[in-house]
């Protein structure tokens, strides 16, 4: 199984990246002092935020705080009220549509609620992307996306429809499709809200074996402290607009910070993760 | 009242000002390469073909119901003997192109609205932009293309059947015989007859499935969003629709 990883490669990962990550501290992602707002909802209140090359970097934060709109201004699926947008140095805060699909295909994304194409069968929702953006032939489109399929163990569910898959199935699938162009970061949306523990487990295992198979940045955006402990090397603390606090998985076990104390503490009693007194 | 008055006349510009862009941004987006030949092929089969039952049945029927309401309302003056003239030149001038375009737009353009509606609140269209696809090029440009092709199309199947039905009438109830009619029709048309009613269903057709993608793609709330983006659509093409009869039947008078 492709998704299995050894007790050895879920100890040695997190070591390896942080050890990539102090040698070069290489900004992918940057935000400046980003506000949005939505009528009169003021959503982010001037998010700064940085995110490392080959890290995981987990958002985490209560509903509503604006995790999933910092990661939607990161594709530049939303534009900011105020502030800049950086991807490798880059200002994408003013590109037109149309220039920030050069920059999209640097990223792929898994959408909450998996986001597949409800017409198309599982071959064609995976397919998509290399149909849009590459020469390849029907043939080898399919090879790929029988790889993919097998990296996020679902080999063989190629002509199923999304209407025929559980909602851990969509998430895959919506995996599958994130990664078959082979981004250089991968952002995730809830990645295991609304699952079962077992097929939440599943996808953390997933998202960690991606992580040392393909060598990406990954963005996790979440509020279920189970899986931000099990994939991050660190987290991001979301609180009404603002980034409360922003450091790595044991500093976050130590922090004194209140606010994350809490929502820690308060995750800690479902998830059983030890937090310092 | 005042604050209120002026909330609406924003929201009406705030409409009109997006669809606008939308237009813009379609015709944009039908130029650029390479054209969506398959999803346009989809389209016409989703809109024309599918859409043939409910044309032929209702221009069959109002070609019927003109020549009956023609006969009884002229039957003084020998109304009878002006079944064809009336029932070519109401059909082909007004009744089919008006008429179909309601017809395939409560059906085509609350289907499009729907699927585009659902797709956008279940993260389908952010999807495709995140995929670096362009959603109007995508689901928009086919949809109006196609709607532009194929209302204009319907508008003429309907203009012969509804002729055919007062054929029906006019040979089954009235014993008139079918030559005459058939060269009273033909001697009553015109080719701006047939100009004036057909090229309206262009605009038509266009405005329609504009009107439906747009609201589509603006559509938030999960299902009651979809549900109530579905039922404006009906409305808001139904009225721009008679609206923009009236200015383009001056228009076409004015031309001829």
């Amino acid at each position: 199984m492709t998704s299995e990883i050894t007790e050895t490669d879920r100890r040695a990962w997190p070591r390896e990246s942080t050890d990539r990550r102090r040698q070069q501290r290489d900004v992918f992602v940057e935000f400046q002092g980003v506000h949005k707002s939505y009528g009169k909802k003021h959503v982010l209140r001037g998010v700064d935020l940085q995110v490392f090359r080959g890290e995981v970097l987990v958002i985490l934060g209560g509903s509503g705080t604006g995790k999933s709109v910092t990661l939607r201004h990161m594709l530049g699926l939303e534009a900011p009220d105020e502030g800049r947008v950086h991807v490798e140095n880059e200002d994408i805060t003013d590109l037109p549509e149309e220039e920030l699909y050069r920059v999209r295909k640097k990223f792929g994304m898994l959408f909450q609620s998996g986001a597949l194409f409800d017409s198309m069968n599982v071959l064609d929702n995976v397919a998509y992307p290399l149909k849009e953006h590459t020469k390849m032939s029907p043939e080898e489109r399919v090879q790929i996306v029988g790889e993919k399929l097998e990296l996020v163990s679902l080999p063989g569910t190629e002509q199923l429809m999304p209407v025929d898959l559980s909602g851990g199935m969509r998430k895959r699938v919506g995996l599958a499709r994130a990664v078959v162009l082979e981004p250089q970061v991968i952002l995730y949306d809830e990645p295991t809200t609304g699952l079962d523990p077992i097929t939440a487990q599943k996808i953390n295992e997933l998202i960690v074996s991606l992580q040392t198979k393909l060598n990406v940045t990954s963005v996790v955006v979440t509020h279920d402290i189970q899986s931000a402990f099990t994939v991050g090397d660190r987290i991001a603390f979301l609180n009404e607009g603002v980034f409360e606090w922003v450091g790595t998985m044991d500093e976050a076990r130590r922090s004194r910070n209140e606010l994350l104390r809490d929502f820690l503490q308060a995750s800690a009693v479902a998830s059983a993760q030890p937090i310092d007194e | 009242m005042i604050r209120r008055l002026r909330e609406v006349s924003n929201d009406v510009l705030l409409y009109v000002g997006g669809l606008s862009d939308l237009t813009i941004q379609t015709v944009q987006q039908t130029f650029r390469r390479p054209f969506p030949v398959q999803l346009l092929m989809t389209q016409f089969d989703q809109i024309g073909v599918r859409s043939l039952s409910i044309v032929a049945i209702t221009s069959l029927f109002i070609g019927m119901v003109l020549a009956l309401q023609t006969a009884y309302s002229l039957a003084d003056f020998g109304g009878k003997l002006f079944i064809g003239k009336v029932v070519s030149l109401s059909l082909v001038r007004e009744l089919a192109p008006v008429l179909m375009s309601l017809m395939v737009g409560g059906r085509v353009g609350a289907g499009m609205t729907a699927e585009i509606g659902t797709m956008k609140v279940t993260e389908q269209i952010d999807a495709l932009r995140a995929l670096a696809t362009n959603p109007v090029r995508k689901l928009v440009v086919p949809k109006v293309l196609a709607t532009t092709i194929m209302l204009p199309l319907l508008t003429v199947l309907a203009c012969a059947l509804g002729i055919i039905g007062g054929l029906i009438i006019a040979v089954a109830q009235l014993n008139l015989s079918a030559n005459f009619y058939l060269r009273s029709v033909i001697t009553t048309l015109h080719y701006n007859d047939l100009a004036s009613g057909i090229g309206k269903t262009f605009f038509f057709g266009f405005v329609l499935a504009l009107i439906a993608c747009y609201n589509g793609l603006n559509t938030s709330g999960g299902a009651d969003g979809v549900g109530r983006a579905t039922t404006s659509t009906v409305v808001t093409a139904s009225i721009s629709i008679l609206i923009m009869d009236f200015f383009l039947t001056k228009l076409f008078m004015m031309l001829a």
